[in-house]
């Protein structure tokens, strides 16, 4: 039945298509200031372009309307774990959309853009700093692009030497998905290493799976289970002994900013997820960027362009270089320099003593979760956690039929966002629910989402069915999500 | 001096809040949180330069951008996969309100519905654009969005050997072999652009329409001959020209690829863009499609809505079995796009392409008319077109500087003091004037 | 759950009937259904080609996961589910019924008695 609210609902999810008016125009239209001239041969012109035709006074209402129906950081508290949702400070976009440094074309001649190359040399410097390696990329994209770009440069360095029998990358069970997809993509096959029971690396197992086509390992510190590996010294000495270039995933650096340098323990590769530690907006999922940190062997072998620096008696000069044995382009460009705006100018507000105790706070108010949750729900690892705890929500699946799922969509009636679920996965860690609060939230909004957490618990016991049929309050209640990958419905059309 | 205690503005934690934290997790103090880590290593100094304000460090970055020669202040003509266009206001206006700015990867369904919704319109008008019956979410640029078509092509067709027009962007050819090396199976030829001698194991032909040099072909009678060898054509395609050029689908395309920048975003010195990747709607190409798809549903109340879908394609689920290792969609980028797509819509589309058109034209009938410059193609372009020049463009470029000129693209690597030289609709008739004298006197003065 | 006893059953959770002295045709049970929950999608290999015994055949996707198909025996595909293809929920709705996915002919019909009967696939459920 159609009721108001059902209606206005329907005509807000409207599409564009569906809200084109012959003759109606979104921008205002440059004339056109010089001569006319000929129109090409028509065989090459189109006849029809379907494109919506609506106003840009409706286009700013739809879209502002749909804004409604998400949740966001600036919205509220968003303890996605692996995703290091913090605060996204709003000077950083307002510093990328300057127009020396958001219309500069990536084509122009390296003296017409010496600001842009400074900036980019100073990030490479300062992540390399950080991380404590002998260099940096800042070309990928993304962590998955850094990871792809990082064991290509494995590979490379293992051709290089006529050792062409390394092919096998070693990657823990609890790994993020990413990790064996890249490590394929550049080339090797991959062997899942399993997790002991303190969550550390399987050393009997890794003893076992090394040998002469090793290629590699790739960790993940802290790992996603959010603990550090207390057999990290020795997995690093089997994986060098054994001849393998050791990657580290930097994902949860959030972590470990001026509390550990992982170059310093060992590591050849470690990439950053700028736009996780280094507060690039996610936007919806993405744009993401990487930087790519390598040990002083692989440094020949980093992507192009890189940014270099030299200073004669005329002053300093920045220049785009190709390294010696480079891998070669991930892009047509120089990476998502926007992005590395933002970073620059997060890095450079907080500072050297800003950055170390990022990571302080990131650690306090995850355990503060540990130790306050602990006993609401099971909690596989029962030890300090770094900038995210794992819980798991097999309690509740087994006492009372809900499931960590189940939790997560009761989260959003209370306006927070569920933390992540099915990761780590199953077989590491059943009903999962992988919180990270970040360095940016008040004890005030921890207590808060604890004291809900505590209500789902109590809820889960006395009201199941307020759980399964979770979330109450959003536009759409639970959507079919078998249906949709059944028969695929994947853009508009005319009915 | 009044001095605050907190060390940063974007973190609340004040010491007694510290103080009550640590006090409930049972350790003294934070360091104790970090006993796991080896202690030979723990907590190193870090050299990096000390806090800046606000107020300086919009200082420090306004010194850095003064270092750079801004078009606007400069007449600029560069293209070559990255473009300059009159963006509306509403682009930015509406893509960086913090509910979509500041929201991750769309996982909840319930709580994403004006992400998913603008995925889905993103996927909608590209295909309404290309002519193509299905896009994803986006790659990260046209370059990568190239190198996926290529391998999902060799994985669609069971063949591995990679065919690249030598038209296509020597920049994203780099980007294909960059992607390509790890696989031992895979092969990438290059090939005359007529594609004349195209091998008859070819996974696909990948051409550039307009080509790298501006130009456009009539692709039907290629389309027809490579899928006579049972190969996909993978058309890199500018999607500013489909305002007024035909769209890939019609001349039968398998795949269809382009950088998404042109279409409402900043050049911002090559990053952040969104590549698009398009494609046949069969089962068999939707398997293989990489990156985020989303898809239209119902909910329990029977209500539209949409959702992240066909996920076991990817890495998160399938792992080192996944299509690709992409993770995101660049949802903001692909979202300005979007909306730059609605704000032109069918008749802006169509109107700066014509602008570009029209300008670029002019441009070259001044330039052909300067003493010692000449264009060495034939045909019919869009925006972009080859100049040689009487001097290398290096020290042209040099030259055009002082005139607040920045010129073309360097080519002379294909054509003797080849400029790949670009017009959008932001370069004016005065700056296309200037240019055109500029050019003029540097030729004077060459001879 | 329910475990027809006229079926033959693996420890990969495929079930086969035999319908010849030469051909079997091969599914999942319920229990492998539920465990993956709502199927989305199932690869089947073109007729003719040839399975072998503990060989991977198929694939079978539910929302979030992927599953490898196993043929119980060694032979050659003589038909493959076409329903399937639009229809991939009757998996989960009819699992020994149309559900089914692949007619085999057998290479070795002495395969068939190394596979468990309804009640040893019991048995061998309540251990996992």
């Amino acid at each position: 039945m159609t009721t108001p609210e059902r209606w206005l609902e329907k005509h807000n999810r409207k599409l564009l298509m569906d809200r084109s008016a012959p003759g109606r125009i979104g921008a205002s239209h440059a004339r056109l200031d010089v001569p006319e001239s000929e129109l090409p041969d028509a065989a090459l012109l189109r006849d029809n372009l379907d494109m919506p035709e609506v106003s840009e006074s409706e286009i700013v209402r739809y879209f502002s309307q749909l804004s409604h129906y998400n949740f966001s950081i600036d919205h509220n508290f968003y303890p996605l774990g692996s995703c290091t949702m913090k605060y996204n400070p709003k000077i950083n976009d307002e510093m990328a959309a300057l127009p020396g440094l958001s219309e500069i074309h990536p084509f122009q001649p390296e003296e017409t853009v010496q600001g842009a190359l400074k900036l980019i040399w100073h990030i490479q410097e300062i992540l390399a700093e950080v991380v404590g390696m002998a260099g940096a990329s800042v070309s990928p994209k993304a962590g998955a692009e850094s990871e792809f770009a990082g064991m290509l440069m494995a590979r490379a360095y293992h051709l290089s030497r006529g050792d062409d029998k390394r092919k096998k990358v070693l990657i823990p069970d609890s790994a993020h998905g990413t990790n064996p997809a890249s490590a394929v993509v550049a080339g090797f096959h991959v062997v899942s290493l399993p997790t002991n029971e303190q969550g550390n690396t399987d050393l009997a197992a890794l003893e076992a799976a090394i040998g002469d086509d090793l290629a590699g390992f790739m960790l993940t510190q802290p790992s996603t289970l959010g603990i550090f590996d207390t057999n990290l010294s020795e997995v690093i000495q089997i994986v060098r002994d054994a001849g393998g270039i050791l990657y580290g995933d930097g994902a949860n650096l959030n972590a470990l900013l001026g509390k550990v340098k992982l170059g310093e323990l060992g590591f050849d590769v470690v990439h950053s997820n700028l736009h996780k530690t280094f507060t690039q907006p996610h936007g919806g999922g993405g744009p993401g960027a990487g930087a790519v940190l390598v040990s002083e062997r692989l440094l020949p072998y980093l992507p192009e362009p890189h940014v270099t620096r030299a200073e004669d008696e005329d002053g300093e000069r920045f220049s785009l270089t190709t390294p010696p044995q480079s891998i070669g382009r991930l892009g047509p460009f120089q990476g998502n320099f926007g992005a590395l705006v933002r970073a620059y100018a997060y890095i450079r507000t907080l500072g050297d003593v800003g950055v170390s105790q990022i990571s302080e706070d990131a650690v306090i108010n995850a355990n503060y979760i540990l130790s306050q949750l602990r006993g609401t729900f099971d909690l596989p690892q029962d030890r300090h956690c770094k900038h995210e705890v794992v819980f798991s929500a097999k309690n509740l699946k087994d006492n009372f039929g809900v499931s960590g799922k189940d939790v997560c969509k009761r989260l959003i009636d209370s306006g927070i966002h569920p933390p992540t679920m099915y990761f780590p996965l199953p077989d590491v860690v059943e009903e999962s629910l992988l919180i990270e609060p970040t360095e940016t939230e008040s004890k005030e909004t921890l207590d808060q989402f604890i004291e809900v957490m505590k209500l789902i618990a109590k809820e889960a016991e006395e009201d199941p069915d307020l759980l399964l049929n979770a979330p109450h309050n959003t536009p759409n209640t639970r959507l079919d999500e078998a249906l949709a990958a059944r028969r695929p419905v994947l853009r508009w059309s005319r009915d | 001096m009044h001095d605050t205690t907190a060390t940063s503005h974007y973190s609340p934690n004040t010491d007694s809040d510290r103080e009550a934290m640590l006090a409930a997790i049972g350790v003294e103090s934070a360091a104790n949180l970090f006993d796991d880590i080896p202690q030979d290593y723990r907590f190193p100094a870090l050299d990096i330069p000390a806090p800046l304000s606000e107020f300086e460090l919009r200082q420090e970055l306004g010194d850095l951008a003064a270092l750079n020669a801004t078009p606007g202040d400069y007449a600029c003509f560069l293209g070559a996969g990255s473009y300059r266009h009159h963006v509306p206001a509403i682009v930015r206006a509406l893509a960086f309100r913090g509910e979509f700015l500041t929201s991750y990867t769309p996982y909840q369904p319930e709580v994403s519905q004006r992400t998913l919704q603008a995925h889905y319109e993103f996927q909608t008008l590209i295909c309404q654009l290309t002519g193509m019956e299905v896009a994803n979410a986006g790659m990260y640029d046209g370059a990568t969005s190239l190198a996926e078509a290529a391998m999902m092509a060799a994985r669609i067709t069971k063949r591995n050997r990679i065919v690249l027009a030598e038209t296509v962007s020597p920049a994203y050819q780099s980007v294909v072999h960059t992607y390509t090396q790890g696989h031992d199976n895979l092969q990438v030829d290059v090939i005359a652009a007529d594609g004349s001698d195209i091998p008859e194991d070819a996974a696909c032909v990948v051409v550039q329409q307009p080509n790298f040099f501006g130009y456009l072909n009539d692709l039907e009678e290629m389309a027809s001959r490579v899928h006579e060898l049972g190969a996909l054509l993978i058309v890199s395609v500018d999607l500013a020209s489909l305002g007024m050029f035909r769209a890939p689908g019609s001349y039968d395309a398998d795949i269809v690829v382009a950088e998404a920048q042109t279409l409402g975003v900043s050049p911002s010195y090559g990053g952040p863009y969104v590549g698009v990747l398009a494609c046949r709607g069969g089962r068999d190409f939707l398997r293989q499609l990489p990156g985020r798809i989303v898809g239209e549903t119902v909910d329990t109340e029977g209500r539209t809505g949409y959702v992240l879908t066909l996920q076991t394609r990817e890495q998160h689920i399938r792992r080192e079995r996944a299509t690709s290792n992409i993770c995101t969609s660049v949802g903001l980028i692909a979202l300005m796009s979007a909306v730059y797509m609605a704000a032109q819509g069918k008749q802006g589309l169509r109107h700066t392409a014509e602008l570009c058109y029209h300008k670029a034209h002019y441009l070259a009938s001044l330039i052909e008319d300067i003493p010692g410059y000449s264009l060495p193609l034939q045909g019919t372009f869009f925006r972009e077109f080859v100049v040689q020049c009487p001097l290398p463009p290096s020290e042209v470029n040099r030259r055009l500087l002082d005139y607040k000129v920045i010129g073309g693209l360097d080519v002379s690597d294909r054509f003797e003091n080849g400029m790949l030289l670009c017009c959008t609709d932001v370069n004016t008739r005065g700056e296309i004037e200037a240019l055109a004298s500029a050019l003029a006197e540097i030729g004077a003065n060459a001879s | 759950m329910n475990y027809p006893d006229d079926l033959k059953y693996t420890k990969e959770h495929e079930w086969l009937r035999i319908e010849s002295e030469t051909t079997v045709v091969v599914g999942i049970t319920e229990y492998a259904a539920d465990e993956l929950g709502d199927v989305v999608f199932v690869e089947l290999p073109d007729v003719g080609a040839a399975v072998s015994a503990m060989g991977v055949f198929g694939e079978i996707e539910s929302v979030k996961a992927v599953s490898e198909l196993y043929s119980p025996v060694d032979g050659t595909v003589v038909e493959r589910n076409e329903e399937l293809d639009d229809t991939p929920e009757l998996v989960n709705d009819l699992a020994y019924g149309d559900g089914w996915m692949i007619k085999i002919e057998l290479s070795d019909p002495s395969q068939l008695d190394g596979l468990m009967s309804a009640a040893d696939y019991q048995q061998f459920l309540a251990t996992l």
